[in-house]
C-alpha cells in the first residue's frame, strides 16, 4: 500500500513548485515568523528560571502579596494563549498563500 | 472504601469498556487501529491530547509540589504549558503533512533507510518504556493508596484495562478514553478550585496573602527556592520540559489522527485552552492542599506529596468527592497509558516489523494483526518492568523522558523539516547522540547515586551534579545532527524540495488530480 501511494505521489513535480517565485516567498515569510516568534517566546520562558535562580528581582511583593514570579508567570500563561491565536491568523493567511501555489503551478501546466 | 467510591470506579471502568466495544467496530484497517482512520476533529483531538498529556504526574504530581513548595512545584505548570508553542509553531503542522502513523514515518519522508527508522524506533520505544514505567509504579502506589488493594494488583488492573483498550478498539478507543478523561478531569479540577476559592473568600489576593501565614516557610511559600536550589538543575529542567513536549511519541502520533494540517493546528489551540486553564487551576489545587489539609497530613499519607489533591477534595467536599477524584486520578492514568502503548506499538509494529523486517510489504490484515501483537508485547514489557520497580523511586523517568524527548528527537524534526543540507548521519548522530548522552548523564545523575542510603537507588558520589541532564543532552542532540552531516558528504537536495513542498502547501495527489 506504501508503495503505492509513493508512485502516485511522485507524479507531483515537486521541484517545479519549490521553484516558483511565490512559493520561495511564502517559505521565506513563514520561517522568518515561525522563528522570530520561536527566539522570543524561548527567551521570555527561560528567562524566568534565570532570573528567580541568580536575583531576587521577581521574589518581591507586587500587587498585595502577589509575588514578582507569579506576575511574570501569568504574564507567559497569557502569552502562550495570545501567540497560539496569533499562529492562527497568521498560518490562515498562509494556506490561502499555499493554496494560491497549488492552483498556480495547475494553471502553469504542472504535471498531474 | 465506600459504595460511593466503588461507585465511580466501576462506573469509569463500564464507561470505557463500552467505548472500547464502540471504537472495536470502526477497526478494521491499520489506519483505523493507529490513528483512528484520520477522523477526528479539531476539538475531539485538542481533548485527546489533553487528556493524552494531562498524567497523574500532572494532576496529582503538581498539587502535591505546589502544596509543598510553593512556587518551585508551580515552575512544571509552565514548562508544560509553553511547550505547546513548540509544538504549534514548528512541529505540528509540517509532521501532518509528511507523516503517517509514526515520527519514524515523517523523519523517513525524507531520509528512506532501514538505519533511520530503526534509529527513530529505538528511541520511541525508549521513551514509551520510561515513561509508562513511572505512570505504572506511579499508578500501583497510588491505587494501592485509593483502593486499598495490593501494588501488583493494582498494576495488573491498570495494564490489563490498557491493554483491552487499545488492542480491540485502537486509537478510536485511546482517543475517547482520552476525550472522556479530559472531560472529568477538568469537571473534577474546576469542582475543587471553586471551594478552594470560595474559602479564600473568592478573593485572589487574599488567597496570597493567606498564604504567606498558612504554612511553615511564611513569606518563603510564595518564592522559588523551597525545592529548586541550584539555579543550573532548574534551568535545565525548564528545558527538558519546553523542549521534551514537541518530541514525545504519544503526543506527536495524535496529529495523525486529524485530516489536515489546519485540523491539526486547531487541535493545538484547543489543547492549549485546556491544558493552560488546568495549570492555572493548580495553584488553587496546591495551596488549598497546603491550607486545608496542611503539609503534614500530606506527607504522612506519601512523602511525594501525590495524595494532596484527594485528601484535599475529602477535605472540603467529603467522601463523595473524594471518591470522584480518585476515580478521575485512575481514569487518568488509564487514558495516559494506553495512549503510550498505542505509539510504542506503533513504533515495535509499524517501523521496526513492518517497514523494516517486512519491507512494507504486508497486507492491511497483517498489519492490523502486527499492530495488536506489538501492543500486547508493550503492554506486557511494561507490567513486568512495572512489577520489577515497584520498591525504586521511578519518579523522575518522567522528566527523563521529556529529555529524551528533547535531546533526541526534536533536534531531527527540526533539521529534517527546515534544514537542506541535513543527511542520514545526520540524523543517525544526532538521535543516538541525544538518546546516549541523556542516559549516560542520568546513569551518573543523583537520581541513582547519592551518598545517603535510601534517597536514591544506589549509595555513591554521582558523577554528573544535574538531575535532569537536558541542559547538556539537548545540545549535544542538536549539535550531532550538525557535525553528523558536515562530516558527510551525502545530499540530497532534490528530495528536501520534496519535504519542503509537501511540509508548506500539505499538496497530495487529490489536490492535483481534481
Amino acid at each position: 500500500m506504501a508503495t503505492n501511494n509513493n508512485a502516485k505521489v511522485d507524479i507531483i513535480d515537486y521541484d517545479a513548485i519549490a521553484e516558483l517565485p511565490s512559493f520561495k516567498a511564502l517559505v521565506k515569510r513563514k520561517n522568518g515568523f515561525l522563528w522570530s516568534i520561536t527566539a522570543i517566546f524561548l527567551i521570555a520562558y527561560i528567562t524566568l528560571p534565570i532570573l528567580t535562580s541568580y536575583t531576587k528581582i521577581l521574589h518581591q511583593p507586587m500587587i498585595g502579596d502577589i509575588t514578582g514570579v507569579w506576575i511574570y508567570s501569568a504574564g507567559l500563561f497569557v502569552m502562550t494563549w495570545g501567540l497560539c491565536h496569533l499562529y492562527v491568523a497568521k498560518a490562515n493567511s498562509y494556506d490561502k498563500a499555499a493554496q494560491a501555489i497549488i492552483e498556480e503551478y495547475k494553471q502553469g501546466g504542472g504535471r498531474v | 472504601m465506600s459504595i460511593v467510591a466503588i461507585s465511580f470506579f466501576v462506573g469509569i471502568v463500564g464507561l470505557t469498556l463500552v467505548i472500547t466495544w464502540w471504537a472495536s467496530k470502526k477497526t478494521s484497517s491499520a489506519s483505523d487501529f493507529y490513528t483512528a482512520g484520520g477522523g477526528l476533529t479539531g476539538w475531539q483531538n485538542g481533548l485527546a491530547i489533553a487528556g493524552d498529556y494531562l498524567s497523574a504526574a500532572s494532576f496529582l504530581g503538581i498539587a502535591g509540589a505546589v502544596a509543598l513548595f510553593g512556587f518551585d512545584g508551580f515552575f512544571f505548570s509552565i514548562g508544560y504549558l509553553v511547550a505547546y508553542l513548540v509544538v504549534l509553531y514548528i512541529v505540528a503542522e509540517p509532521l501532518r503533512n509528511l507523516g503517517k502513523f509514526t515520527l519514524a514515518d515523517m523523519i523517513t519522508a525524507r531520509f528512506n533507510t532501514s538505519k533511520v527508522r530503526g534509529t527513530a524506533a529505538l528511541s520511541t520505544i525508549t521513551i514509551v518504556l520510561f515513561y509508562m514505567i513511572a505512570q505504572l509504579v506511579g499508578a500501583g502506589a497510588l491505587i494501592k493508596l485509593l483502593l486499598g488493594i495490593d501494588y501488583w494488583i493494582a498494576v495488573l488492573l491498570v495494564g490489563f484495562m490498557m491493554t483491552i483498550y487499545v488492542l480491540f478498539g485502537g486509537m478510536t478507543a485511546t482517543s475517547w478514553v482520552q476525550i472522556v478523561k479530559a472531560c472529568l478531569l477538568m469537571l473534577g479540577t474546576v469542582i475543587i478550585s471553586f471551594l478552594v476559592l470560595k474559602e479564600f473568600g473568592f478573593s485572589i489576593s487574599q488567597m496570597f496573602t493567606q498564604m504567606t501565614t498558612e504554612t511553615e516557610h511564611g513569606q518563603a511559600y510564595l518564592n522559588p527556592g523551597l525545592r529548586y536550589t541550584e539555579g543550573l538543575d532548574t534551568i535545565s529542567m525548564m528545558i527538558a520540559l519546553v523542549f521534551g513536549t514537541a518530541g514525545l511519541p504519544h503526543i506527536l502520533m495524535r496529529f495523525f489522527t486529524v485530516k489536515d494540517a489546519k485540523t491539526a493546528r486547531s487541535s493545538v489551540i484547543w489543547a492549549t485552552w485546556i491544558v493552560g486553564i488546568f495549570y492555572v487551576l493548580t495553584i488553587f489545587l496546591g495551596f488549598g492542599a497546603a491550607a486545608f489539609v496542611g503539609a503534614e497530613a500530606i506527607i504522612a499519607e506519601n512523602p511525594a506529596g501525590n495524595m494532596a489533591a484527594p485528601l484535599l477534595a475529602e477535605a472540603l467536599g467529603g467522601d463523595i468527592l473524594m471518591s470522584f477524584v480518585s476515580a478521575v486520578a485512575f481514569a487518568t492514568i488509564l487514558a495516559v497509558v494506553a495512549g503510550l502503548v498505542l505509539s510504542g506499538a506503533s513504533a515495535l509494529s509499524h517501523d521496526i516489523y513492518g517497514e523494516i523486517i517486512k519491507k512494507g510489504k504486508m497486507t492491511d490484515r497483517e498489519q492490523v494483526l502486527a499492530a495488536r501483537i506489538g501492543s500486547i508485547t508493550i503492554s506486557v514489557l511494561s507490567i513486568v518492568l512495572a512489577l520489577g520497580a515497584q520498591t525504586l523511586n521511578v519518579a523522575f523517568l518522567v522528566s527523563l523522558a521529556f529529555c529524551i524527548a528533547g535531546s533526541a528527537n526534536l533536534p531531527v524534526i527540526i533539521y529534517t523539516i527546515y534544514w537542506k543540507r541535513f543527511n542520514t548521519t545526520g540524523a543517525i548522530s544526532a538521535m543516538l547522540t541525544g538518546l546516549i548522552s541523556a542516559l549516560i548523564l542520568v546513569a551518573v545523575s543523583p537520581n541513582i547515586w547519592s551518598p545517603i542510603e535510601g534517597k536514591a537507588i544506589f549509595v555513591g558520589e554521582p558523577l554528573f551534579m544535574l538531575s535532569n541532564p537536558a541542559l547538556v543532552s539537548v545540545p549535544l542532540g542538536f549539535l550531532a545532527g550538525i557535525v553528523g552531516t558536515l562530516l558527510s558528504k551525502e545530499s540530497d537536495e532534490k528530495k528536501y524540495r520534496e519535504v519542503n513542498v509537501k511540509a508548506n502547501t500539505g499538496i497530495s495527489v487529490q489536490d492535483v488530480s481534481h
